[in-house]
């Protein structure tokens, strides 16, 4: 008997938490979420990139030649990321 | 109560296939609140198997013997604290600790990610909730930990003694945390698979997830490592034993998985490994919970009377094959972005580490699993012993141990050519210093392997010193700060780069104890009557006399009786004592009297710790004599009351303790072991630094200052 009560209360119990969101309207998705959040966890990356490059020549593993050249590649790069973010953002509507 | 428990599993598990089924829909139809619906599911699901184990465990406390699960792994004396503990030293009980466990992380794992990777966290949801359907069927058509007994007994079986130690029961809660956390980035490892997002997102949403998981894997492995030394009367740590492996090998392909990841985050490399790599681990982690739980360790023979070994097999054979094969669908987005620039990189290095990983690995998995296979063909189970994994598994550790080395030495990309002498010249003189130090002042020599890994532990550490003391001093030149502050911050603000190489450190320690434990070990086994005396390591040690104790054992385990010894120690002009016991649990088969004597007996071990040395020792009572006594009075008090009872074994006691025949002991001087478990902390202190967040606002300020100068410097091109 117990079990049987028990089961009863907490299937509505489940079914009554799992079921509010069916009962929502779709929320609007911005298009290209995906791709915005891949670029940012790009951009994150290519920031720490920066930064260890920064700490590495100050720590003499990187000369004063190979560090420029190092740092100009990986801000090209970051900018490239930047980019293409402003893009996304000029591709969705306003609301 | 149990039927609370057990509609709590039915209801999880029509739940979690509910929370697999509605996030794929969601993602399919690109109907978002079904994807919402799905996640919901999961935070039940936590809910449900919370008030499960509450159940269970109000049980344990309440020495509820109507539930068979506690009539079999507990007692009335059993210690509050084994009490709680015993859940998970049964089957059904560790089933129940993986499901919730597994549904903790993945409810916080989906709220972490509920308003990020929208394409990929619905694939992940599912995935978790058919491993939790997985573990919940096992429970509800198998394994219930609430199954009641139709005739409760008046007295529980107690929990196994060898059981009664701290860290062998805090140990499984461990273990099954890391293999519960590995799910976290599997799953997301599908999501991003199905979904053909392969970048570095959802390795930035789990990586925290993965560093906890082995984290927690390699705290559990340490515990197993010190309970084997301090309660199995051997006197090692580690013994290549089944289910010692069957915990490191996720642990190796996790590790590999951990550095794998920087490559992926930093230069878009190792894609295709990674997603091997968290298969296999997650695959390992499934195999490590069969291996244990399928009776297959016992003997082949003994799987086919298990009853979840089968399943298990299937559903690792599933998770394994289908994972496998949908990597192999989506290798064309598995590409590298870049290639290597130099072989002379921390991204070169760190693939090499993974080869040695994976290579350790393999080596793990052969030896433990060729003796299975081998009785499954032939019949007969072929022998794997230390021996053999010594041989193979020595050679690739020393090289791990100096790739830890090396690897924070390089940088990204490449090292320039010029800066290899500055970087590598104090290590390699560390190095070369603790080789003529160890060739001169020891005997080192003659045992080349604990020599070599000497010299690259010096190295290992040598480098980590360096980096700390280079970055700090690069951070003093900007900021002026003094020493400390230059040191903490340079650590705070770099905490996954010098958090991992604390680990590196911590590892390095931990093989220095290995090395010197294991092969400076001395060792003796013999027999003393009090008064008589031997020698091990230089100390001098004396029977003294033989202790019987009643209740109030000092280990808190619940033996009822514990025989043991005073033993004198001197060495250099030190005295001091050590006082080993042998504790003894009674048999459920047996006299009342007789019982105290015939049942299991664990050894307590008594160790001088020391950071230099640890003098071990262990004894081994006689109590035959007393065997034949006890089973006479067994017939004279059978229908006594338990007072005349308790003063019959008293008396027994009592005259083991006053003429003891000789007993057999143990003595082991084990240098330097305590630097493994020292060096364990380190580790767990290096991984905790490196999974430490960063504060949201100090990330933003950071990337804004970026951003600002790539601004500035865009403006003036």
């Amino acid at each position: 008997m117990e079990y049987a009560i028990a089961l009863v209360l907490l299937a509505a119990l489940v079914a009554v938490v799992v079921t509010r969101p069916l009962l929502r309207r779709e929320e609007p998705v911005a298009r290209d979420d995906a791709r915005r959040e891949e670029l940012e966890a790009a951009k994150e990356a290519k920031y720490r990139e920066i930064r260890d490059a920064e700490l590495d020549h100050r720590m003499g593993k990187l000369s004063d030649e190979d560090w420029r050249r190092v740092d100009r590649e990986l801000r090209a790069e970051a900018i490239e990321i930047l980019r293409k973010l402003d893009g996304l953002a000029e591709e969705e509507p306003l609301h | 109560m149990s039927g609370l428990g057990s509609a709590c599993l039915v209801i999880g598990l029509l739940t979690a296939v509910y929370a697999a089924g509605a996030s794929v829909y969601g993602a399919l139809s690109g109907k978002r609140r079904f994807v919402v619906s799905g996640r919901r599911a999961i935070y039940c699901l936590a809910g449900l198997l919370v008030v499960a184990t509450v159940v269970l465990q109000s049980a344990f406390l309440r020495s509820d013997f109507s539930y068979r699960l506690v009539a079999e792994g507990s007692s009335t004396d059993t210690p509050t604290f084994y009490k709680v503990t015993a859940m998970w030293a049964t089957q059904d009980g560790s089933l129940l600790l993986w499901a919730l466990l597994l549904s903790l992380f993945s409810s916080a794992v989906l709220f972490l990610t509920r308003r990020r990777l929208r394409e990929i966290a619905p694939w992940a949801t599912a995935v978790l909730g058919l491993v939790a359907a997985f573990f919940l069927l096992l429970m509800v058509g198998w394994e219930n930990p609430f199954s009641q007994l139709a005739s409760p007994p008046a007295e529980g079986a107690g929990l196994n003694p060898l059981l009664r130690h701290p860290a062998m029961m805090i140990h499984p809660p461990m273990l099954y945390t890391g293999y519960v956390g590995f799910s976290i980035p599997f799953a997301f490892a599908i999501g991003a698979l199905v979904t053909r997002r392969t970048g570095a997102d959802w390795i930035r949403a789990t990586r925290r997830f993965a560093l906890v998981a082995w984290t927690f894997l390699g705290t559990g492995i340490m515990l197993g490592a010190l309970w084997s030394y301090t309660e199995l009367g051997w006197g090692g740590y580690w013994a290549w034993d089944p289910v010692e492996n069957a915990s490191l090998m996720p642990w190796l392909t996790g590790t590999a998985f951990l550095h794998s990841i920087m490559v992926q985050e930093k230069r878009g490399m190792l894609r295709i490994w990674n997603v091997s790599l968290i298969i296999a681990t997650f695959g390992l982690a499934l195999t490590g919970t069969f291996l244990v739980r399928s009776g297959i360790l016992d003997s082949i023979h003994a799987f086919g009377a298990s009853t979840i070994g089968v399943q298990f097999l299937v559903f690792i054979g599933v998770v394994v094959l289908g994972s496998t094969a949908l990597l192999y669908s989506r290798v064309p987005h598995l590409r590298s972005e870049a290639r290597l620039d130099s072989l002379l990189s921390r991204e070169a290095f760190f693939l090499l580490n993974n080869l040695v990983l994976v290579v350790l690995c393999v080596v793990v998995f052969w030896g433990t699993f060729f003796p299975l296979i081998s009785e499954a063909f032939t019949g007969t189970e072929a022998s794997v012993g230390p021996p053999w994994f010594n041989r193979l598994i020595t050679p690739l550790a020393l090289v791990l141990v100096l790739l830890a080395g090396i690897g924070p030495m390089l940088s990204w990309r490449r090292i320039s050519p010029g800066s290899l002498r500055r970087v590598f010249l104090v290590p390699l003189c560390a190095m070369a210093g603790t080789l003529v130090l160890l060739l001169a002042l020891t005997d080192a020599a003659e045992h080349p392997t604990a020599l070599a890994m000497f010299c690259l532990v010096a190295f290992v550490l040598a480098v980590v010193g360096q980096e700390l003391w280079r970055g700090a001093s690069a951070r003093r030149v900007i900021t002026g700060d003094p020493w400390p502050r230059a040191l903490i911050q340079l650590v705070g603000r770099n905490r996954r780069r010098y958090g991992g190489y604390i680990v590196h450190a911590g590892i390095a320690v931990l093989f220095l104890g290995v090395a010197a434990s294991s092969s400076f070990v001395e060792q003796r086994d013999v027999r003393l009557a009090p008064g008589e005396s031997t020698t091990v390591g230089g100390y001098d040690i004396t029977y003294r006399e033989a202790t019987a104790r009643l209740g109030g054992d000092r280990d808190g385990t619940g033996a009822p009786i514990a025989f043991g010894a005073v033993l004198d120690v001197r060495k250099d002009g030190k005295h001091f004592r050590l006082t080993p016991t042998r504790n003894f649990y009674p048999a459920n088969s047996a006299g009342p009297i007789s019982r105290f004597f015939e049942g299991e007996a664990t050894s307590e071990v008594d160790v001088r710790w020391g950071l230099r040395r640890d003098l071990w020792l262990a004894v081994r009572p006689d109590v035959a004599a007393l065997g034949p006594i006890a089973r006479g009075l067994d017939d004279r008090l059978a229908g006594a009351g338990g007072d005349r009872q308790a003063r019959a074994v008293a008396a027994l006691a009592e005259i083991y303790r006053r003429d003891p025949p000789p007993a057999a002991f143990r003595a082991l001087v084990s240098p330097l072991v305590a630097w493994i478990w020292i060096g364990g902390a380190i580790v767990l202190l290096g991984a905790l630094i490196a999974a430490w967040p960063s504060p949201e606002a100090r990330l933003r300020r950071v990337t804004s200052l970026y951003a600002a100068r790539l601004g500035r410097e865009l403006s003036q091109a």
